[in-house]
Formats: C-alpha cells, sequence, structure tokens
C-alpha cells in the first residue's frame, strides 16, 4: 500500500513550482492546497530527537488525522563514515571502533569483525577462544535483548518492565567489566584470540546471572504477555508479512518473527555454534507482539548456550598459536629479542593479510551483521563494507507506516529493536 | 477587664451574629481544605515516587532532607551545628539525647525521607527561566494553565472531610459548601479543566501539542458521560445528592461496598452489591481517564507525543499542569473515597460512639480517617500507573463509548430493577 497521495503532492507542487517559479505564486499554491484530495494533511516531523525514535532516527510523516499517510525515514543524523575510517587503519585498530555500531552489543561486533578477518587470514581459533567467543556473543544477545523488550515496554507505557529489563542489562555489563575491564565498549577480540582469557571464578557470577535472567524473563512474560492492554495494543499492528521482511533483507529475531526460519547460528555455524544445543523460536504472525515473544525466547536460548558453554568450557589457549600476527605474551616480550619485535610489528602494522575479498555474516541480536572485506594485501584493509541489519530493517517503514496511527509508530518502531549506531555507521 | 477578656468578648459577640458566625467557619473551611488539598498534591507527589521506587526495585527519592548545613553559612565551616545547640542548652555530649540526635543523623541534616523533594522541584521550576516561544498565542496560552488548576481546587467545596458539629453559636457543617448538588457540581467543574487542555494544544500553535489537546478534549469528553451515569445507581440508593448526607447515611448503615453495620447487614443491602460494584468499577475507571493518568494519558504520553500538550510550557506554567494533573488525582481519590469508601466515616459504629463521648474528637479522627482513606487510594492510583501500560487512544474510545456507556446505562436499569422488586 504505496501512499498515493504523497506522491501526487510532491509531483504536482514541483510541476507547479517549475512553471511558477514566482516565489509568491508558488506559496500561493500551497496554501490553496488543491494537491490534498483527502482533505486535510498535516505533515508531523518525529525524530531526531524524539523519545519513540531510539537515537536519532527522523520521520518524516504525512498524517491523516492520526492516520498516516506517508512516512519518509531520514537516516544519517549519527553517520561517523565507519567504513572509510576501517581504510585508515589496520586491523586490530579497528575492532575499538566496531564497539560503537551496535553499541548494545559491541561483543557481538567485536567477534563478527575479529571472524571476518580471520577468514580472509584463513585463521582458525583453538577450541577455548571459540568456546569465549561464544560466551560473550550470548551475553550480549541477552543484555540486547532485555534492552531491547525493555524499551519497547516501555514504548507502548509500561514504565516498569524497563526498569527490571534495565537491572539484567547491567548485570551484563558488570560481567563485561570483570572479561574485560569495560562496561560499555569492550574492545575485547583481537585478530587471531582475545585480549585476556577469563578471570577466574566468572563461571559463578555467569551462572547465577543466568538463574536470574530467567526470573525476569518470566517476571516480564507474567506482566506483559497476558496483559490485555498490551495485547490490544501490539497484536495485528504492524504486520510484516514473509514476503515483505524477506524482500526488504530484514534479518534476526524480525525476520524470524515473519515466519522464516533463519539463524546463522544454525545454518552456517560459525564459532563452534553447531556443538551446542539450542532451538531458534519462530513465529509466524509478524507483528509486534510476535517479535516481542521472539525476543523474550531469544533470551531463554541464549541462556541454554551459555550453561552448555560453561559446562563444557575446555581448557587450552586462547589465540591462534603462530609466530607472526599475534601478540606475543608481555613477559617473553619483555625478554626475548624475537617476541620483542613480533609485538612491535604487530602493533604497527597487524598481520599481513593476502589479498582478496572475504564476505563474513555473524548473528548478531539485531540481525545479520556482514562483513565484506576487500584487502590488496598488509594489514590495512583497502575496503571494508558493513552489512547493518538495523539499516535494513528500517528500510521498511515507509512500506509498513502508511495506515497505522501515529500511536502505532512508537510500538512498531519498538518491535524493531534497532540500533542507530549501526544503521548510519 | 483585662485585653484578653475583651477580645473574647468581642469574638463571642461576632460568633453569636449567625452572618459572621457563617463566614467565619467557611473561610477557615475553605483555607484548611486548600491547604490539605495543596499538601496532597506535593504529598503524592512524593508517594508516587516512592511507591514508583519500591515497584521498580529502585530507592526513589530518599536524600533531600533539610541540611542543618544551611546554618553553617553563618558562621564558620568549622562550626558544628549539633555541637553548639547542645552547648547551648547545657546538654553534655554523652547525654542520650546527644546520642539520639546522633542516631537520627541531626548532626547532618532533618532526614524527611525524600519529602523535601517535591518542594524543591517546586522551588526549581518556580526559579527556572520561563520560555514562551513566539508563535504562541499569548493570551490563552497564559490562560491555559490556570484553567488547569483551577477547576480541580474549587471541587473540593464540596467534599466532606467530616461529620457536622454543634457548638454554641451554631452547627458547623465539616464541608466547605453544603450544596445539595453535590456529585453535579464536581462534575460540572471538573469538566472545565478540559478547557485548559484543549487551550493549551491549541494556544501552543505546535503539531505535537495540537494533537495531545485533541486527544485530551476527545477522551474527557467521551469519559464525563460514562462517569456521570455511573454513579446514578448510587444516587438511587441514597436518593440525595448532598454529600454530607451520602457519607453520614454509610457512616450509620456501613460504606457503599463494605455493608458490615447498620442498615448495611439486611439482604437487601447486599443485593445491591452487584450494581454498586458494576458502578464503582466503571467510575473508578473514569477517574483514571479523567485524571489523565496511565493507562489513559495518550493526551500527554511521551512515547508519540513527546509532551502532549504542555510541551511547550516551561516553568511555573509546566508547574501548574503537573500540579493540575496530581490536584485532579487527588479530588478523584477523595470524590471515589466518599462515594464508594464511606468518606470521613470511621466505620463499624465508631462515629456515633465517638460523637457520644467528645464531638472534637470525633471530628479529628474522622478529618484523619478521611486522609488515611486518601492516602490509600492514591497509592492505589500510583500502583496503577506503574503496573498497566498505555492505551492506543482509539481503544480508549472504544472503551469508552462502547463499553462503558452501555454498561452504566444498563447498570441503571438493573439497579432500578433490584430496588423495585427489593424493597
Amino acid at each position: 500500500m504505496w501512499p498515493e497521495v504523497a506522491i501526487n503532492l510532491e509531483i504536482m507542487n514541483t510541476t507547479k513550482f517549475l512553471q511558477v517559479p514566482d516565489a509568491v505564486s508558488a506559496a500561493s499554491d500551497y496554501l490553496k492546497n488543491d494537491a490534498d484530495d483527502h482533505g486535510e494533511l498535516m505533515t508531523l516531523n518525529m525524530g531526531p530527537s524524539h523519545p519513540a525514535t531510539h537515537g536519532v532516527l527522523r520521520l518524516k510523516l504525512v498524517i491523516d488525522g492520526e492516520v498516516i499517510v506517508s512516512c519518509d525515514p531520514v537516516i544519517g543524523y549519527l553517520h561517523r563514515g565507519m567504513e572509510k575510517i576501517a581504510e585508515n587503519c589496520h586491523y586490530n585498530q579497528y575492532v575499538a571502533y566496531t564497539d560503537r555500531f551496535d553499541y548494545l552489543a559491541p561483543m557481538s561486533n567485536n567477534i563478527a569483525y575479529a571472524c571476518a578477518v580471520e577468514k580472509l587470514l584463513g585463521w582458525e581459533l583453538p577450541e577455548r577462544g571459540q568456546a569465549i567467543r561464544v560466551l560473550c556473543s550470548e551475553l550480549s544477545r541477552i543484555s540486547s535483548c532485555f534492552l531491547g523488550t525493555g524499551v519497547y515496554a516501555m514504548d507502548t507505557g509500561a514504565m516498569t518492565a524497563f526498569l527490571y529489563a534495565y537491572e539484567e542489562k547491567e548485570k551484563v555489563h558488570n560481567i563485561y567489566e570483570q572479561i574485560c575491564g569495560a562496561r560499555f565498549t569492550s574492545s575485547y577480540t583481537r585478530i587471531g584470540g582475545m585480549t585476556r582469557d577469563l578471570p577466574k571464578g566468572i563461571e559463578k557470577t555467569i551462572l547465577e546471572f543466568c538463574d536470574s535472567a530467567m526470573r525476569t524473563v518470566d517476571e516480564m512474560e507474567k506482566l506483559l504477555l497476558h496483559n490485555k492492554i498490551f495485547i490490544d495494543r501490539l497484536v495485528g499492528v504492524g504486520v510484516i508479512s514473509r514476503e515483505m521482511a524477506l524482500n526488504c533483507g530484514m534479518t534476526g529475531n524480525n525476520l524470524r518473527a515473519s515466519g522464516v526460519q533463519r539463524d546463522l547460528r544454525k545454518t552456517n555455524p560459525y564459532i563452534g555454534y553447531d556443538k551446542y544445543e539450542f532451538d531458534v523460536p519462530v513465529a509466524y504472525e509478524g507483528d509486534c507482539y510476535a517479535r516481542f515473544q521472539v525476543r523474550m525466547e531469544e533470551i531463554r536460548q541464549s541462556v541454554r548456550i551459555i550453561r552448555q558453554v560453561l559446562a563444557t568450557m575446555p581448557g587450552g589457549p586462547i589465540c591462534v598459536q603462530l609466530d607472526k600476527g599475534i601478540l606475543p605474551n608481555k613477559k617473553d616480550a619483555m625478554q626475548g629479542i624475537e617476541e620483542l619485535i613480533r609485538q612491535f610489528m604487530v602493533s604497527t602494522e597487524c598481520v599481513n593479510a593476502p589479498a582478496g575479498q572475504v564476505y563474513f555474516a555473524a548473528e548478531n541480536p539485531k540481525g545479520e551483521l556482514g562483513f565484506f572485506l576487500d584487502s590488496k594485501g598488509g594489514g590495512i584493509a583497502n575496503r571494508l563494507k558493513m552489512r547493518s541489519p538495523s539499516y535494513c530493517t528500517l528500510s521498511i517503514l515507509p512500506e509498513l507506516l502508511p495506515g497505522h496511527l501515529v500511536s502505532d509508530v512508537g510500538a512498531i518502531l519498538g518491535s524493531f529493536d534497532f540500533v542507530q549506531g549501526e544503521c548510519d555507521r | 477587664m483585662s485585653l484578653f477578656d475583651t477580645i473574647w468578648n468581642w469574638c463571642v459577640d461576632l460568633l453569636s451574629n449567625e452572618i459572621w458566625f457563617y463566614l467565619i467557619t467557611t473561610v477557615v473551611k475553605l483555607v484548611l481544605m486548600f491547604a490539605v488539598i495543596l499538601a496532597f498534591v506535593v504529598l503524592s507527589v512524593w508517594i508516587e515516587r516512592r511507591v514508583a521506587g519500591w515497584i521498580q526495585d529502585r530507592p526513589g527519592p530518599n536524600r533531600a532532607g533539610i541540611p542543618l548545613q544551611l546554618f553553617r553559612q553563618f558562621g564558620s565551616k568549622e562550626k558544628q551545628p549539633l555541637k553548639e545547640w547542645l552547648h547551648f542548652f547545657g546538654i553534655p555530649e554523652t547525654c542520650w539525647i546527644a546520642k539520639l540526635c546522633t542516631w537520627l543523623r541531626l548532626d547532618r541534616e532533618i532526614p524527611t525521607f525524600g519529602l523535601m523533594q517535591p518542594c524543591l522541584d517546586g522551588g526549581k521550576l518556580f526559579l527556572k527561566q520561563e520560555l514562551t516561544p513566539s508563535y504562541v498565542r499569548k493570551v490563552y496560552f497564559t490562560i491555559a494553565p490556570m484553567l488547569v488548576l483551577g477547576p480541580p481546587m474549587v471541587a473540593t467545596a464540596v467534599i466532606p472531610f467530616a461529620s457536622s458539629v454543634s457548638t454554641d453559636f451554631g452547627v458547623i457543617n465539616m464541608v466547605v459548601a453544603n450544596i445539595g448538588i453535590g456529585p453535579l457540581w464536581i462534575f460540572a467543574i471538573s469538566g472545565l479543566s478540559v478547557y485548559g487542555l484543549t487551550l493549551a494544544g491549541w494556544s501552543s500553535n505546535s503539531k505535537y501539542p495540537f494533537l495531545g489537546g485533541l486527544r485530551a478534549t476527545a477522551q474527557l469528553i467521551s469519559y464525563e458521560v460514562a462517569m456521570g451515569l455511573s454513579i446514578i445507581p448510587l444516587l438511587m440508593m441514597f436518593s440525595t445528592l448532598n454529600m454530607q448526607d451520602i457519607v453520614q447515611y454509610q457512616a450509620d448503615n456501613g460504606w457503599t461496598l463494605l455493608p458490615l453495620w447498620g442498615e448495611g447487614l439486611s439482604w437487601q443491602r447486599w443485593a445491591m452489591m452487584l450494581p454498586l460494584g458494576l458502578s464503582f468499577l466503571i467510575f473508578v475507571t473514569c477517574v483514571f481517564a479523567e485524571a489523565n493518568r496511565t493507562p489513559f494519558d495518550m493526551a500527554e504520553c511521551e512515547t508519540d507525543l513527546v509532551g502532549g500538550y504542555h510541551s511547550e510550557y516551561s516553568s511555573m506554567k509546566f508547574a501548574s499542569f503537573f500540579m493540575g494533573e496530581y490536584a485532579a488525582m487527588v479530588i478523584g481519590s477523595a470524590l471515589v473515597v466518599t462515594l464508594f469508601l464511606g468518606g470521613w466515616s470511621i466505620g463499624f459504629g465508631a462515629d456515633a460512639a465517638l460523637h457520644s463521648v467528645c464531638s472534637w474528637l470525633a471530628v479529628f479522627c474522622q478529618f484523619i480517617m478521611f486522609l488515611i482513606k486518601l492516602v490509600a487510594f492514591i497509592v492505589f492510583f500510583v500502583w496503577v500507573r506503574w503496573t498497566l501500560p498505555r492505551f492506543r487512544w482509539d481503544q480508549v474510545m472504544k472503551l469508552g463509548w462502547l463499553v462503558f456507556l452501555e454498561l452504566a446505562v444498563a447498570n441503571i436499569f438493573l439497579t432500578a430493577a433490584v430496588l423495585y422488586f427489593v424493597k
């Protein structure tokens, strides 16, 4: 249902402007407003700083009463030239920038990027390194899904559920802090491994967190999922059919809520996801309620994976065992000349990657985060292209929003669980 | 004859005059009620935050005390006020009074459990720069906050806060205006506050407030109808519109929803519980909608309308809207308490017993009882706000016109049938 009215409006105004270049007559034409066959349309500018648009998305809505006639999303308010930056710093340096893509799940971005570069290099991580990556990736999935559902609940007016969810997210940040020293911008991975091993005793903290996360999920479901108001707000709102979702390139939870069973952890298992048992939650309704349900179930599955990882955590090294490209132990670097040179080389030039092109996509909390790397050799990418899930998800808005009410905008945007940092890059 | 006797005699003469007696008592009651409502607006903000904090696993405002450090500003910084005061009164520092003062943290600040927070917030809003955008319609823009804050204050006039007392000079009825159209007065006056919201939305000359104002208008009008109809069963039972009489009846014969003494023990009264319970549900929901609070706060829901009708307001004008909302909540609670939960009555025949001991004691206890009930209902209000999500405005309209209106009308017939067959 493409908004015909809005298109007519635009074309007619443009043609008039072309015929009558006089500004005064153009203005008077505009005031007559005869292009508006339905009566009175109003343009409502939502964002870039608006509570419903999570960050800096801007929506130009044309509304008839409270019904949306057309929607024009404007993105780019958080554009930082991330892809260009990648051409100017070596692979290890760029890890710190990946934190800022989807800043609600920084670990996942680190891991996805590191995996992409490792695919270019043809490296395979040792088992313990892989297990740690799975652990961190699932922790950040839990954190992101909690924030997604919590903020979503807040968008529909349920403030309390948001704070319950946020408390769990804080616990994940505490675990991050213990693992990598930073609460938010983790930068935990390096090309070919991690910065450091897991601290001693972290397993207990994580298992305790798993229990509390499960409790909170149950609590939030009790509070919201069977609530008549919540159901009325969400069921049948923002229905995305299977075809629409596929055409827009939606991925992750949003795609699975429309009935497509696609999860890269199952279809193209990376970092050893095939070793763990988990289900991929799928819903077939494709509405906001289904997306909420899928996201809640996602948390349960992530907890399940984390418990398996901790139960079968292998020993051994966390980095690729190579003589080149990997930072040596700090102690060795202070004693041996070989290691010192290696440390110097890795810090300044990183790895010597082969020339070639590689695409790697990881199943991030928001969807498939893909990195396309074009290398001409050396430690710096010739070109890096990101496939960001939020960007693709938001591209459905002009198609989806018309016909909905202004009040639904918050619910629909919340149900997508998008992040502007990733969309604008 | 001393000066005191002269003044006393003059007062007695003045009070013996019927007109002066009436004027003086009315003014005293008016000031008392106004002070209580204003205090409750502040208190309900505090209750809201504390209960919200409790529900959401966080402390809520618990710091802002009355800092004794303030007094240090006048002296040197090394001076310790508590020690000085103890020294001033000649109390040794090892005395239990000193220990008690330390235990109560009086050496740092007077703890108020965050009660000062709303007052300080008010002070902050008062001192804020007032930004009036250039594109607003200034006259209506200024009138709108007054129209929001004013009506709830006026509506309190008919709410009785204690039973009547007979003194040497005449009977004092503990209600500011003892008129025979109590609920009608409240509906008529509180309906006016919709003008405030509409004008605020319209005069702001901005799109979000405009939408908010429209929504508020539509919502208030639709719920006003159901609200008015929902209490008709109650009035049919009481056969009066005088609020004081309604509460007096409840004090003697059991509260509307708790008929456990007097006439309330009869099976006829219990047969009325079904229609009364139904009208309670409808009425409470409508009160929530009238007070513009979650789950019915679509007029100012921040997720799609930013701030709704008060987006363009700042400083004290914004504070008026804020206070108006809480005042509406307090009045709504007072109305529910008066009509359904026995108003000032203590219940179980305690009112009459206390009256036989001392009328003024009875009045005092009843007033306290009224405040307790009010606080309890305000807590309920807050509880609902922090538990439920928000309706969408078209669902609210549907609920109002298609469910509550029909239910309220059906309830009137049901009550009539019960009254006809039972009594």
